[in-house]
């Protein structure tokens, strides 16, 4: 074996190219290219957990290779054969005890994480929040701004640095909203008010998808989500309020009918829309009649903070 | 009275799609070449009396196992539709409404009718012979739980061309499954299909656990017993307990649908999260139902072909059983998204990952019975070890998606369908097919061939990588799954393509797989030792194929590897146990009943599917009219006299 130095340049190079192939081809997929800082949180735990999984890749294969090679039945091998070598407790302590703490040291990570996490928990800026209601429809996206009054179809623009809480509900079978580069997803389920917390750090046009099948055209569920900077925002709240239409509650009926749709803006909504939403598939609520009791002054109604948002117990 | 006619059947047979109308014109031909097959060659009272109504554990196992096979093709011609949908941005090769069929259908198929009946044809083929009994606690169940599969899976598969196939996703969530969203006839079909089929699967999880505690040969301790069958036993346990489950919630589901009750519909307070819980807490064991099996078929393999006994088998047991009782406690984390709080989601986050632990002990356990051994390379071996590569990339994967946090960018995106489809197909598949080589020259005493195999076994392997890795990467660029198209705007077009090629690569290697079972057959090189291998356990000390009674003689298993501690001590020249003399066999006696009912079955369920009472109500009657005949029916077991024993062994063995 002839292994020149220039042999092991030429190595390292290909590893340090093949390296840089991998990383960079990575940091173009979109959920490892947050914009955001749930986003970019989670791009971290995700990182640590491949680390913490090629860890445990890499020298197992390397054993696998290793024993498959050396213990192959060929004449002449002469790698000990012992064929009634069944237990070794020493070696069986290590590999119950390394996944353990393996095992340990990553549940300690979720479990803070998840806490750290929980879409529902405020996000904690100087900046005010802007609060932007989602309903899944089959198969379009509503989005209502209930503090500027407008609304959106297949669309959402959001300020930058801004945080937004999200509340999620459906009016059709469930589905789930994710915008990849600012955050993971949560679902969006009838009856029930959901909440997600997310910001936007830079300004883009982000995807965003329904992530979770509802039917036929589920496919189409998909809506651009611009960020820009808090003058851009108002000017295009102010543009919607002058020039878009407004959304009736007939129109909303129409709307959430089956089929899919453009991209719409509606400069006013009917009152309480999405409480209507959440609360139409409300059994007591549907007793006492149409306006939501409790809670009226808040965002949405019978909406624990907690994520946990079960409208009908 | 013409014009009622036609809206009838066009309601009533699928039409206007070109792909299943081909499909709907092949089936009808297959069908009328196999009469004509079956009549030509006067076979059909063979069929009826040697395969249609036996209880014969082996053959009701292969009956599984040609089941499955053809399931297993139409399962891959849906998954090869649907990479070619997604080959390119905006397709126009199927429609979204095809499209969510067909992968409603893939999911169904491939878990209950393919993977399932599978490992059912492998526990019947080996469980009994392994330890050492002549059949099955239950013959007559066994049969009974077969034909429930077969009649609850040709239910199933008949909305393919009657009626229209369920398209709501392989679990049904509601309410998009819900009368309200899905008026269509194909989740009926899905509802009857499932459920009959798995009450065979749940009574065939008791036979197995009755058979395995119960027939166990003399001398054969629990602690002594071949890891499959451990395998067996720990995958049966968890079937009764997960099955019901499934039961009920279908049922509910059912209810809704047909009765308009409100378990879990929008309105009248009902509540859908409910049953997303409920599904996953059968649809989670399931999973561990169908993956242990093929751990214990490795751990036969490695030892067999390291020719070194299995290394560590108390942690091997332990870890069996310590993960059928953990597979109860993870269900949430299929979804973590839907908002059940920190607290909750934190708790099954952590009893997912330590399910991680007795797994990733196995592992080690097998390369260590590889570890000072003398390791030869025939296919079960190549599958095995290419299980391990591919099995623990995917459970690195699956502890990935398990962290909670992250999952929440991870959820419902062709990661998770990339990391399912690794440990499914090279965990479940893999072993299966390691199984299905490791047993085949027991059950047709003949192998296959070696090298059409190997072939088999690089292209699966390479169509496999070429398809999922590729997928990890699309799904960590926000593609979701069930999309049934793409636009180039995306990027995902490269990715999609690769992963489409791969695919097409693993149809390759099923069809090498088709030749190498063809091959063998016609160039079939008979194996007289009963034992090619040179294997361990009981099975291997009888002739191949195995005779009816399996054991002339009931054999003793005072080792854990009775076989090749036989065979050293003949080696080593001492003197044989003395032959016991051989005793009249006590056998159970076929039986139509089984077959017939599973049909009421099927008639019942289609009945109820199109709500034709006139239809489902006979086919009950037909149910409980055979539980009374077969509750009357006092001649069911007869005896094989010793000349008969005498004549088959001398046979068998060659030394007439």
């Amino acid at each position: 074996m002839k292994e020149t130095p220039a042999f092991k340049r030429v190595a390292a190079i290909f590893a340090v190219i093949g390296l840089g192939l991998i990383t960079s081809g990575c940091a173009n997929l979109i959920v490892l290219d947050p914009k955001g800082p749930i986003g970019e949180q989670q791009k971290d735990l995700i990182w640590f957990t491949i680390i913490i999984a090629l860890l445990v890749f890499i020298p197992v294969m390397a054993l696998t290779a290793f024993i498959v090679w050396r213990y192959r039945d060929k004449p002449g091998n002469k790698a000990p054969y012992i064929p009634d070598w069944e237990h070794n407790t020493k070696l069986e302590a290590i590999w119950w005890g390394v996944p353990i703490l393996i095992i340990i040291v990553l549940a300690v990570v979720t479990v803070r994480y998840t806490y750290a996490l929980e879409p529902s928990k405020p996000l904690g800026s100087k900046e005010e929040t802007l609060t932007v209601q989602v309903a899944s429809l089959d198969w379009k996206w509503l989005f209502l701004y209930p503090e500027q009054g407008i609304a959106s179809v297949n669309y959402l623009q959001i300020p930058e640095d801004v945080p937004v809480k999200f509340e999620l509900t459906s009016d059709a079978p469930m589905n789930s909203f994710w915008i990849p580069q600012l955050g993971g997803q949560v679902y969006t389920m009838s009856g029930m008010a959901m909440t997600l917390h997310l910001q936007a750090d830079e300004p883009g046009v982000y995807m965003g998808s329904g992530a979770n099948f509802s039917g036929a055209q589920f496919g189409q569920m998909k809506f651009d989500a611009k960020a820009t900077s808090q003058a851009e925002f108002d000017e295009w709240v102010a543009s919607v309020k002058q020039t878009s239409p407004s959304l009736t509650a007939q129109g909303y009926q129409k709307l959430a009918q089956p089929g899919v749709s453009e991209v719409l803006s509606f400069s006013s909504f009917p009152e309480k829309l999405f409480q209507k939403i959440v609360n139409k598939y409300v059994e007591s609520e549907k007793k006492d009649g149409a306006e939501p009791s409790k809670n009226a002054e808040g965002p949405s109604p019978d909406v624990k903070q907690s994520g946990t948002s079960h409208a009908n117990h | 009275m013409l014009e009622k006619i036609k809206s009838f059947a066009s309601e009533f047979f699928v039409t206007g799609d070109p792909l299943i109308l081909g499909a709907q014109v092949s089936i009808g031909l297959t069908m009328v070449a196999l009469v004509i097959t079956l009549t030509y060659f006067k076979k059909w009272g063979w069929l009826w009396r040697e395969w249609l109504t036996t209880v014969d554990h082996k053959r009701i196992g292969i009956m599984y196992v040609i089941a499955a096979l053809l399931m297993l093709f139409r399962g891959g011609v849906d998954a090869l539709l649907m990479r070619t949908q997604l080959a390119m941005p905006n397709m126009q090769f199927l429609t979204p409404e095809h499209y969510n069929q067909i992968f409603t259908t893939h999911g169904v198929i491939m878990i209950l009718f393919m993977a399932m009946p599978l490992m059912f044809g492998l526990f019947n083929i080996v469980v009994p012979l392994q330890i050492g009994a002549r059949d099955v606690a239950f013959p007559f169940l066994n049969s009974l739980s077969f034909w429930l599969f077969f009649w609850g899976a040709m239910l199933f598969n008949v909305s393919f061309v009657i009626g229209g196939s369920p398209d709501a996703g392989w679990l049904a969530y509601p309410p998009l499954s819900g009368k309200m969203f899905s008026p269509g006839v194909g989740q009926d079909f899905y509802n009857w299909g499932i459920q009959i089929s798995g009450i065979g699967s749940l009574m065939t999880g008791i036979n197995f656990i009755v058979t395995i505690l119960k027939m166990r040969a003399p001398g054969m301790k629990l602690m002594k017993m071949p890891m499959f069958s451990w395998s067996v036993l720990a995958s049966s346990a968890t079937i009764i307990f997960a099955f019901p489950i499934l039961t009920v919630t279908l049922a509910l589901l059912m209810l809704d649908r047909t009765f308009g009750t409100h378990f879990f519909t929008l309105d009248g307070g009902g509540n859908p999260m409910m049953y997303i819980n409920l599904i996953w807490m059968w649809g989670h064991p399931e999973v561990y139902i169908v993956i242990l099996p093929a751990f214990g078929i490795f751990s036969e393999i490695v030892a067999t072909f390291s020719k070194k006994k299995l290394f560590g088998y108390k942690s091997m047991v332990f870890a069996l059983m310590s993960i059928s009782v953990a597979s109860f406690f993870t269900w949430v984390h299929h979804f973590f998204t839907m908002g059940s709080g920190a607290n909750v989601n934190a708790f099954f986050a952590v009893t997912t990952m330590v399910i991680a632990i007795p797994t990733g002990v196995k592992v080690f356990n097998w390369l260590f019975t590889m570890f000072r051994g003398r390791i030869s390379f025939e296919t079960p071996m190549l599958w095995t070890i290419g299980f391990i590569v591919t099995f623990v990339a995917g459970g690195l994967t699956g502890v990935m998606l398990s962290v909670a946090p992250a999952d929440f960018q991870l959820h419902n995106s062709y990661f998770l369908i990339a990391h399912f489809h690794q440990v499914l197909i090279g965990g479940v598949a893999f072993g299966y097919f390691a199984g299905l080589y490791y047993w085949w020259p027991k059950v047709f005493g003949f192998k296959l061939n070696e090298k059409i195999g190997k072939w088999a076994f690089w292209t699966w392997n390479i169509g496999f990588y070429l398809t999922f890795m590729p997928q990890y990467l699309v799904g960590l660029d926000g593609m979701t799954r069930r999309v049934s198209t793409y636009g180039w705007d995306t990027g995902w077009f490269g990715l999609n393509l690769t992963s489409t090629i791969g695919a097409f690569i693993m149809g390759l290697g099923f069809l090498f797989q088709v030749w190498q079972i063809a091959h063998s057959v016609k160039f079939m090189q008979r194996d007289t030792t009963g034992d090619p291998w040179n294997g361990r356990t009981l099975e291997w000390s009888i002739p191949s194929p195995a005779p009816l009674y399996n054991f002339a003689v009931v054999p003793r298993a005072d080792e854990q590897d009775p076989w090749w501690e036989e065979k050293k001590r003949r080696e080593q020249g001492l003197p044989p146990a003395p032959a016991q003399p051989y005793e009249p066999i006590h056998m159970p006696k076929n039986s139509p009943i089984a077959f017939i009912k599973s049909f009421c079955w099927f008639v019942a369920g289609f009945g109820f599917v199109w709500g034709w009472y006139w239809m489902a109500i006979p086919g009950l009657i037909g149910v409980g009219v055979c539980m009374l005949v077969h509750s009357f029916t006092y001649d069911n077991e007869y005896y094989i006299p010793v000349d008969e024993i005498k004549r088959t062994e001398a046979a068998l063995r060659g030394t007439v």
